[in-house]
C-alpha cells in the first residue's frame, strides 16, 4: 500500500510540474452571513485530478467555502472561477455550470421517493438530457462502480448509510463533473461504514478525479491526500502536502487544532 | 310504515324524475371535477408563489388564505352571487360556484401545501439544485411529490368535503342533484327524489372516502 500511494504522490508530482490545468480557482472570497463574516479573503487553486483536503475546526468556513463554489452559498464578493470561467456572473447559467461541478453531502440527501436507479437518472433526463435508455445504461455503470448493482431498484430507507452515501456519489459521477465536493462525506456513517465510502473516494482519486474534500478523517487525509488546506475563523492559515501538514506544522492554530484531535 | 316508503322509497317517483335526477348529478361531477382540478392547481401555484419569499405578494396570499378559510362557503357564494351585479359583472350560478368553491379549496390546498414544503428537508433542496435541475424541475420532480405525500390524507379528506359542498351551489340556482331533487320533490309532494339524490351522493363519494381511508392508513404506517 505504501509503495502504491509513493506512487501516487509522484504522478501528483508530475502533473504539478506539468503545469495540469487548473480546475477551480477561488479568489479573495468573502462571505458575511448579516454581520458575520464568515469568509475573509479566501484564495484557493486545484488543479486537475489533484484531491485537495479542507481541515479545520468547526466554524471556520470550510463547508461554506464548497458551497460558494456551486452557488448553494452567494459569496459576498471575490471570484469563483471553474476551468477559467467566472461563475458567479449575471449571465451565468447556473445550472449548467452546476452539471460540472458534483457535489456529495454530510446527509446523503437522496430522493427517499425514488429508487437508487431514479436518483441516478433525474439530473441525467432532465439536465444532461439524455434518453432514458443512455440515462438507465449509465446509472447501472456508475452504481456498479460503487458497487451497488444489485442495490440498483431499492429505496433509499432500505439501504445502509454508507450504501445511501455510494449511490449519492454514483449519482453525482454520473454527470461527469470535473470536480467533486465532498462535505463531511463520512461524519453521518457508523463508524464500521465510513470504510466503504472512503474506498470509493480512493478509487475516484486513482482514476484521476479532480476533488475538494472538507473532512475530520485526519487518517485518510493523511494517505490520500495531495494537498491539505488549513483553515481557522473564514482564513487559510497553513497549506501543504500531509507531510508538511502533519509532520511540521507550522502555524499556532494549526498545532492547537491537531493536538486537539490527537493526530500529532 | 306504508306511508314512509310511499313517500321516501316510491319507484314510481323516481322514475318520473329520473331524467331530472341524472342531468343534476351530472352536473354535479362536472361541478365537482372543474373546482377540484381549478382548486387543487391554484393551490400549488399560490404554494409556488410563497416560495419565492415576496413580502407583498406573500402577504397578499395570506391574507386571501385565511379569509377564505374564514368564511363559510355558503356566505362566500351568496355575497358573490348577489354582490357581483352591482360590480357590474353579471355570471350565472355555475361559474360562480366554480370560482367561489375552488378559491376555498386553493386556500386550504395552499396552506397544507405550504406546511408540507416546510417539512421537505433543505438538503433534499440542495441535491436537486447542485445537480443542475432548474427550479420548476426540482419542484416537480423532488419537492413537490415529497410534499404532496406528507399532506395526502388531510387533503384527501378536504377533496370529499370540497365534493360535498358542491350542494351549496343549488342555492344560486345551479341545477345539480339537490337543487334536481329539492325542485322534484316539491311538484311531486314525495320526499323519494331526496332519498334519489342521496344515493347519487353516495354513489360519486363513497369511492373517494375508500381511498381517503387507503391514504391515511398509508400514512400510518410509514
Amino acid at each position: 500500500m505504501s509503495a502504491d500511494t509513493a506512487g501516487q504522490k509522484s504522478a501528483f508530482q508530475e502533473r504539478v510540474q506539468h503545469r495540469a490545468p487548473i480546475i477551480l480557482e477561488v479568489r479573495g472570497l468573502h462571505k458575511l452571513f448579516g454581520a458575520l463574516s464568515v469568509l475573509r479573503g479566501v484564495d484557493l487553486v486545484v488543479r486537475e485530478g489533484e484531491m485537495v483536503f479542507l481541515i479545520g475546526p468547526s466554524g471556520s468556513g470550510k463547508s461554506t467555502l464548497l458551497r460558494c463554489c456551486n452557488r448553494l452559498e452567494e459569496p459576498t464578493s471575490g471570484a469563483v472561477l471553474i476551468e477559467g470561467r467566472d461563475i458567479l456572473g449575471p449571465k451565468v447559467d447556473i445550472n449548467q455550470v452546476r452539471q460540472r461541478i458534483g457535489m456529495v453531502f454530510q446527509s446523503f440527501n437522496l430522493y427517499p421517493h425514488m429508487t437508487a436507479r431514479q436518483n441516478v437518472t433525474l439530473a441525467l433526463c432532465k439536465v444532461a438530457r439524455k434518453s432514458k435508455v443512455e440515462a438507465d445504461v449509465i446509472a447501472r455503470r456508475m452504481l456498479d462502480h460503487v458497487g451497488l448493482s444489485e442495490r440498483i431498484d431499492y429505496y433509499p430507507s432500505a439501504l445502509s448509510g454508507g450504501q445511501q452515501q455510494r449511490v449519492a456519489i454514483a449519482r453525482t459521477l454520473a454527470l461527469e463533473p470535473r470536480i467533486v465536493l465532498f462535505d463531511e462525506p463520512t461524519s453521518a456513517l457508523d463508524p464500521e461504514l465510513v470504510n466503504g465510502v472512503l474506498g470509493v473516494m480512493r478509487m475516484l482519486r486513482n482514476e484521476g478525479m479532480t476533488m475538494v474534500v472538507v473532512s475530520h478523517e485526519m487518517r485518510f487525509a493523511r494517505e490520500a491526500a495531495d494537498r491539505i488546506v488549513f483553515m481557522a475563523d473564514g482564513e487559510i492559515l497553513e497549506r501543504g502536502t500531509p507531510s508538511e501538514i502533519f509532520g511540521a506544522p507550522r502555524h499556532p492554530r494549526l498545532c492547537d487544532f491537531l493536538s486537539s484531535l490527537g493526530t500529532v | 310504515m306504508q306511508t314512509f316508503s310511499s313517500n321516501f322509497l316510491n319507484w314510481d317517483i323516481v322514475q318520473n324524475y329520473l331524467p331530472d335526477l341524472l342531468a343534476g348529478m351530472w352536473v354535479t361531477i362536472k361541478l365537482s371535477a372543474i373546482i377540484l382540478s381549478c382548486g387543487l392547481i391554484v393551490g400549488t401555484g399560490l404554494a409556488l408563489v410563497r416560495m419565492a419569499r415576496l413580502k407583498l405578494l406573500n402577504a397578499i396570499i395570506i391574507v386571501f388564505v385565511d379569509v377564505f378559510r374564514a368564511l363559510p362557503p355558503l356566505m362566500l357564494l351568496v355575497v358573490a352571487y348577489f354582490g357581483m351585479p352591482y360590480l357590474g359583472l353579471r355570471l350565472t350560478g355555475f361559474p360562480i360556484a366554480c370560482i367561489v368553491l375552488a378559491g376555498v379549496l386553493a386556500a386550504f390546498t395552499e396552506e397544507l401545501l405550504w406546511a408540507g414544503l416546510s417539512t421537505v428537508s433543505v438538503g433534499q433542496y440542495e441535491a436537486a439544485r447542485s445537480t443542475g435541475l432548474t427550479f420548476f424541475q426540482m419542484m416537480g420532480y423532488v419537492v413537490l411529490p415529497q410534499a404532496f405525500r406528507l399532506i395526502q390524507a388531510p387533503l384527501a379528506s378536504r377533496i370529499i368535503a370540497t365534493t360535498k359542498n358542491t350542494a351549496l351551489a343549488s342555492v344560486v340556482a345551479v341545477p345539480e342533484l339537490l337543487s334536481q331533487a329539492n325542485t322534484a320533490q316539491g311538484y311531486s309532494g314525495n320526499a323519494t327524489p331526496l332519498t334519489a339524490a342521496a344515493l347519487g351522493y353516495l354513489i360519486i363519494l363513497l369511492p373517494m372516502v375508500v381511498v381517503a381511508r387507503r391514504l391515511e392508513r398509508a400514512g400510518a404506517t410509514r
